[in-house]
């Protein structure tokens, strides 16, 4: 089972310091989702996670190896990291882009097993019909799905996704949060994710990590996370929460009515 | 998607995805084949090209006893083709090749469509070795004349950048401001010296600046060559690597490319086979930038396919050139440089127009 544990890490661009002193452990087939305000670092803690930055104190570990000891291939090989956009200069298909995934495990060529991998995680973000269209002329939805598709062809370990569902339409969005939670279970994958919808988050995530002023505000499951309290205390908006179908549901208070009287 | 888990029905059938893109590895492979033959062809027809009269039969029958090391029945012919026509076309193939090499990673690793291999200040390097010796006589090894200055010249840039990256990261940017203060740096010495220079020496540089086939040896050639072929197999090992820089630096990090020093080693490599052309030939220009674009919008972006479809599409492109050069006006043979312009302008103007896809953003 794969375990990503944080000891004391801290992080900061110069002076302004990010958060610090942060003590996490994420492991199992499960789904976390990571909240919080803008700019309250949680993209910069995924990026400490797969060694894209360096934390300015503390270490993480994955399986005990210390991540910056390890090599950037090894750590691709169990760690796969979805971005929220893409680009590219020149064109690139689909097709290519989505067996770019495939690098970290394939060797020179390309063998009739990553075609398999490409095809399965192509089926699954819907994308059999785009697979020659070149990625820069893609809806900002449809580029991401392909990044997830790539992300998924590079069957990690640990799939590290930030802000995923940002620029799908809802009916996506419920499609691929579904997926990430069966997939999670079904290939014994940890799925770390951040994420700015609260009702999305609330429904599907297996564990929520509410970060605020440089620091974790809150961990647990979302019925015990995600309260009136706590959503008014890190984001400081009047919210009401139901219960749908046993999760909580936040509904945003415009406060409109009180402005007049 | 994902709830009409799952069209296992077409199980059987290979799903879109497979099928076209195996049809694309063959459209890519096709071109490529088509460019060798191509260039087989050209090759034979430049070497019946002269005022002296020999037929591709001939030519054909003279290069294949030369391989084989059967007696000549003509030693005349054999002696024009072998020693004067074949070496001039053997240095436009390899050339053309190793040029579009460097054209095709520079653009690829920098992300950069303006990229050819000159644009790290390779050239102007070489020009500025090249002038020291012509001008000045002044050569940095002993008898190594123009071409070794011209060579260590044009690493320069390449090193400068290296030790720079111990201090800051060689991101693209950085690479090609480094490489264009360089160039400035270098014009503005060659420039010096030039105006110091007497008329004589002074047509001399200016001959070599613009680039020519023109007294290219065999001993000369088996060096170019070497280089390019080794150099050429690294690149194209490399190649996943440089459709993954294309990326972007984060995604390609975590895909596991340590972009950061792939692309310093892919730089020194390229560099030296771009050195090792422009210290024998001068400056040819435009093959290393319109090469990679033009196979690009033939055959697609992927390396592993535009690397070598570019360098044989490169090679022709030069093939072609040369023969240009040598018959439109003469007996006098132009400065093949100018026409590898003069061709390569208006077809990538074409292309740029004709695409309605965009082969770059």
């Amino acid at each position: 089972m794969t375990e990503i544990r944080m000891e004391n890490m801290s992080f900061s661009y110069g002076n302004c310091n990010v958060f610090s002193n942060i003590s996490l452990k994420i492991e199992g087939s499960n789904l976390v989702c990571i909240l919080g305000p803008n700019g309250v670092g949680k993209t910069t803690l995924v990026k400490c996670i797969n060694k894209l930055l360096k934390p300015t104190s503390g270490h993480i570990y994955i399986n005990d190896n210390d991540v910056q000891d390890m090599h950037l291939l090894d750590l691709a090989q169990i760690m796969a990291y979805v971005p929220n956009s893409a680009f590219s200069v020149f064109s690139m298909t689909v097709a290519e882009a989505i067996l770019m995934g495939r690098h970290p495990h394939a060797g020179w060529t390309t063998s009739e097993n990553d075609m398999d991998v490409v095809d399965k995680a192509i089926d699954t973000m819907d994308l059999q019909d785009l697979s020659e269209r070149d990625i820069r002329e893609l809806s900002a939805g449809q580029l991401q799905r392909v990044m997830i598709a790539r992300g998924l062809a590079q069957e990690p370990e640990i799939l590290i996704l930030d802000e995923p569902t940002s620029n799908l339409d809802v009916k996506h969005q419920m499609e691929v949060m579904r997926f990430l939670k069966r997939y999670a279970v079904e290939s014994d994958t940890t799925i770390l994710m951040v994420c700015h919808d609260l009702n999305i988050t609330a429904a599907f995530a297996d564990r929520i990590i509410i970060m605020s002023n440089g620091g974790i505000f809150a961990d647990g499951k979302a019925e015990d996370v995600l309260t009136e309290d706590c959503i008014k205390q890190v984001y400081d908006v009047d919210v009401k929460v139901i219960d749908v179908e046993g999760r909580p549901h936040v509904i945003l208070l415009p406060g409109i009515k009180e402005e007049k009287t | 998607m994902i709830l009409k888990t799952k069209t296992s029905g077409e199980a059987g059938s290979a799903s879109t995805f497979k099928q076209t893109y195996r049809k694309t590895v063959v459209k890519r492979v096709s071109f490529i084949i088509i460019c060798i033959i191509a260039c087989f062809l050209v090759m034979i027809y430049s070497a019946t090209l002269g005022s002296y009269d020999i037929s591709a039969g001939e030519v054909y029958q003279i290069i294949w006893n030369a391989i084989t090391g059967q007696a000549q029945s003509d030693p005349t012919a054999a002696h024009i083709v072998i020693n004067l026509r074949l070496p001039r076309i053997l240095g436009a193939l390899v050339c053309g090749f190793a040029l579009a090499v460097c054209g095709t990673a520079m653009q690829s690793m920098m992300k950069n469509p303006l990229a050819d291999p000159y644009t790290m200040g390779i050239s102007s390097g070489a020009g500025f070795g090249a002038a020291l010796a012509i001008i000045l006589g002044f050569e940095l090894v002993s008898g190594g004349g123009v071409v070794v200055n011209a060579f260590i010249f044009a690493t320069i840039p390449a090193l400068v950048i290296l030790f720079l990256s111990k201090f800051r990261k060689a991101t693209p940017t950085m690479m090609i401001l480094c490489g264009i203060s360089l160039m400035y740096l270098f014009n503005a010495l060659t420039q010096l010296f030039m105006l110091i220079a007497d008329p004589e020496d002074l047509s001399a540089v200016y001959s070599w600046m613009v680039g020519s086939l023109d007294g290219i040896d065999f001993n000369e050639l088996l060096i170019v060559l070497i280089i390019t072929v080794l150099g050429s197999i690294y690149v194209q090992y490399m190649a996943n690597q440089l459709n993954i820089m294309g990326i972007g630096d984060e995604s390609a990090k975590t895909l596991g490319v340590n972009v950061d020093r792939k692309r310093l080693v892919v730089l020194m490599v390229i560099t030296l086979m771009a050195a090792a052309v422009v210290s024998f030939t001068g400056i040819i220009g435009f093959v290393g930038l319109v090469a990679p674009h033009i196979a690009r919008a033939i055959i697609g972006a992927d390396n592993k396919y535009l690397l070598p479809g570019s360098a044989v599409f490169g090679a022709l492109l030069l093939l072609v050139s040369d023969i240009i050069a040598r018959t439109i006006t003469a007996p006098l043979m132009l400065p093949v440089g100018v026409i590898t312009a003069c061709i390569g302008g208006p077809l990538f103007m074409f292309l740029i127009l004709r695409n309605n896809k965009e082969i770059w953003s």
